[in-house]
């Protein structure tokens, strides 16, 4: 297996401002959390994961060179179907949705299954910041500084054995809390799927935050998987379940379109969706007259993860 | 009648201003060019239903006023459909004229929103009334075809979207409504005798 190459551009030298920015919308939120909890109840229960996240380190592995998106376009453009169809509905819909108590259940083929709090789930890890690009399969796309830690480091604590050939993954399902589950536009709860060497693989991340926060709800709060060289929809939000498995598990869009949303989902100019071409990719954040940019292979991830699909047919294993 | 129509048909056009120079707060988000396609499309698609419900109403109320606006409606309505196009190719693709030529062959839903654009070139093109008169009864067989025109567009719509379809089917609905008035009126009228609305265009 490839191990990334090391930044090769200084973190330092990547949104200092943004950063600022955020640290002054960071303590808005302490004090806000302050008032939260003054209220009790609800409120406080709601606000008790809007604080700065403890301690992130910047991992200088996984730096993108691009500058990072502005929060707002991060956090207002989000496909999250449980929470309505046009990008702005995540947002608008997702704000009452409750992550705390939050519980993962971990099933399948592994020796150490269970039922874990999220709290028990990041207790043993230490946070790190990565810039990834972020490519949807509508070919629009962004620059995300998460805040999470490995999947491979989370999987390996639950001890899957040898007939862990796959990893599946699903999402929360609540129609009362999440409205878009209200009607049968995806068959709920949404669900996908990884390889086990995908998911072991060191850019795999699962992300809790987002710019020094935790991650907002439309975003995929409490969990969700951050996958950089696969399509935007391969990383599964508010994740409730992980199970191992010895067959290649469904996902929900393959499930919808098998003819324009396969399993593995890597980003691939040459393989078009049958409706739009992959060849470019509108990058958020720029004006009316800003160019498309050319996608890249694997989303600019193809040396380090290339050789995971060595000898497949791309076009065939979309 | 007219006036309002015609200033109807401008708000959108405001708010896309406005909206595109960030006028009273108002904002095409980040992914400005894909909300001005999709705001032109959408403007074209509801002013030529619109457009659709003119004759209709003319006919049920007999009130020959309902069909003044038409004209103003359809132009405004062709106006956002080219805009959409123009969008589409100048900021969506940015002029990038291989990409265009390949898009508008390898694209279904692309070639069919095309085609129903060039379908009403020839109705913009006919609406003055020095046309009306020089064409006399040809005019009205010529603006039919913004009846196949419209069947494009909603298929158009239908096809892009990524997966629910609930609106394009409300569209759909309410155009099977609108052509299948005119049907049953020209079926009435080729048959006086099952029913008693046989005057009118």
């Amino acid at each position: 297996m490839n191990r990334p190459k090391p930044g090769r551009i200084l973190p330092s030298e990547i949104t200092p401002e943004a950063v600022h920015q955020d640290r002054r919308r960071l303590l808005a939120t302490l004090g806000y959390a302050g008032v939260g909890l003054a209220l009790g109840g609800a409120t406080a229960a709601r606000a008790a994961r809007t604080g700065p996240v403890p301690t992130v380190t910047r991992n200088a592995k996984f730096v993108a060179r691009e500058t990072p998106n502005s929060w707002d376009d991060i956090t207002s453009y989000n496909n999250f179907y449980e929470f309505g169809l046009d990008k702005a509905d995540p947002k608008e819909n997702a704000q009452d949705f409750r992550t705390q108590p939050w519980a993962v259940e971990i099933a399948g083929e592994c020796d150490a299954p269970g039922k874990l709090t999220l709290e028990d789930i990041l207790k043993p890890h230490a946070l790190e910041e990565r810039i990834y690009r972020f490519r949807c399969v509508e070919a629009w796309s962004m620059v995300v500084p998460w805040m999470g830690f490995s999947l491979a480091d989370l999987l390996t604590r639950f001890k899957p054995n040898s007939r862990a050939k796959y990893v599946e993954f699903t999402t929360l399902l609540d129609p009362r809390q999440m409205p878009g589950q209200r009607r049968a536009v995806l068959e709920w709860p949404y669900v996908e799927g990884l390889r086990i060497d995908e998911a072991m693989h060191p850019l795999s991340f699962v992300a809790v935050g987002l710019y020094g926060r935790w991650l907002p709800n439309q975003n995929g709060a409490p969990l969700r998987l951050v996958l950089p060289w696969k399509y935007g929809f391969k990383g599964i939000k508010s994740i409730v379940r992980i199970r191992f498995t010895e067959r290649q598990p469904r996902n929900s869009w393959n499930i919808a379109a098998p003819d324009e949303y396969g399993f593995y989902a890597n980003v691939n100019p040459a393989v078009d969706h049958p409706r739009w071409s992959q060849a470019k990719e509108r990058r958020l954040g720029g004006s009316l007259f800003t160019a498309r940019v050319d996608t890249l292979p694997f989303n600019g991830y193809g040396e380090e993860v290339a050789s995971l699909y060595r000898g497949m047919d791309l076009r065939k294993y979309f | 009648m007219k006036r309002l129509a015609f200033c109807g048909a401008l708000v959108p056009l405001l708010w896309l201003i406005a909206a595109a120079f960030g006028i009273a707060g108002l904002s095409l988000g980040p992914n400005p060019s894909r909300e001005l396609l999709h705001f032109t499309g959408k403007t074209a698609l509801n002013l030529l239903w619109i457009g659709l419900l003119a004759s209709p109403l003319r006919i049920l109320t007999g009130d020959p006023a309902w069909i003044r606006p038409r004209r103003i409606v359809g132009l405004f309505a062709f106006g956002y459909a080219l805009l959409h196009f123009v969008i589409y190719a100048a900021l969506e693709l940015g002029l990038d004229f291989s990409d265009l030529a390949r898009e508008i062959v390898k694209r279904p839903f692309i070639v069919v929103g095309t085609l129903a654009l060039l379908l009403l070139v020839p109705l913009a093109a006919t609406s003055t009334d020095r046309m009306m008169r020089r064409l006399g009864r040809r005019w009205q067989s010529l603006h039919r075809l913004v009846y196949p025109a419209t069947v494009l567009v909603v298929w158009h719509f239908w096809w892009q979207v990524k997966k629910d379809v609930t609106e394009p089917l409300l569209y759909a609905t309410a155009l099977a409504l609108l052509l299948g008035f005119r049907w049953w009126r020209a079926q009435a009228r080729r048959d006086p005798h099952a029913s008693n609305t046989q005057r009118g265009t």
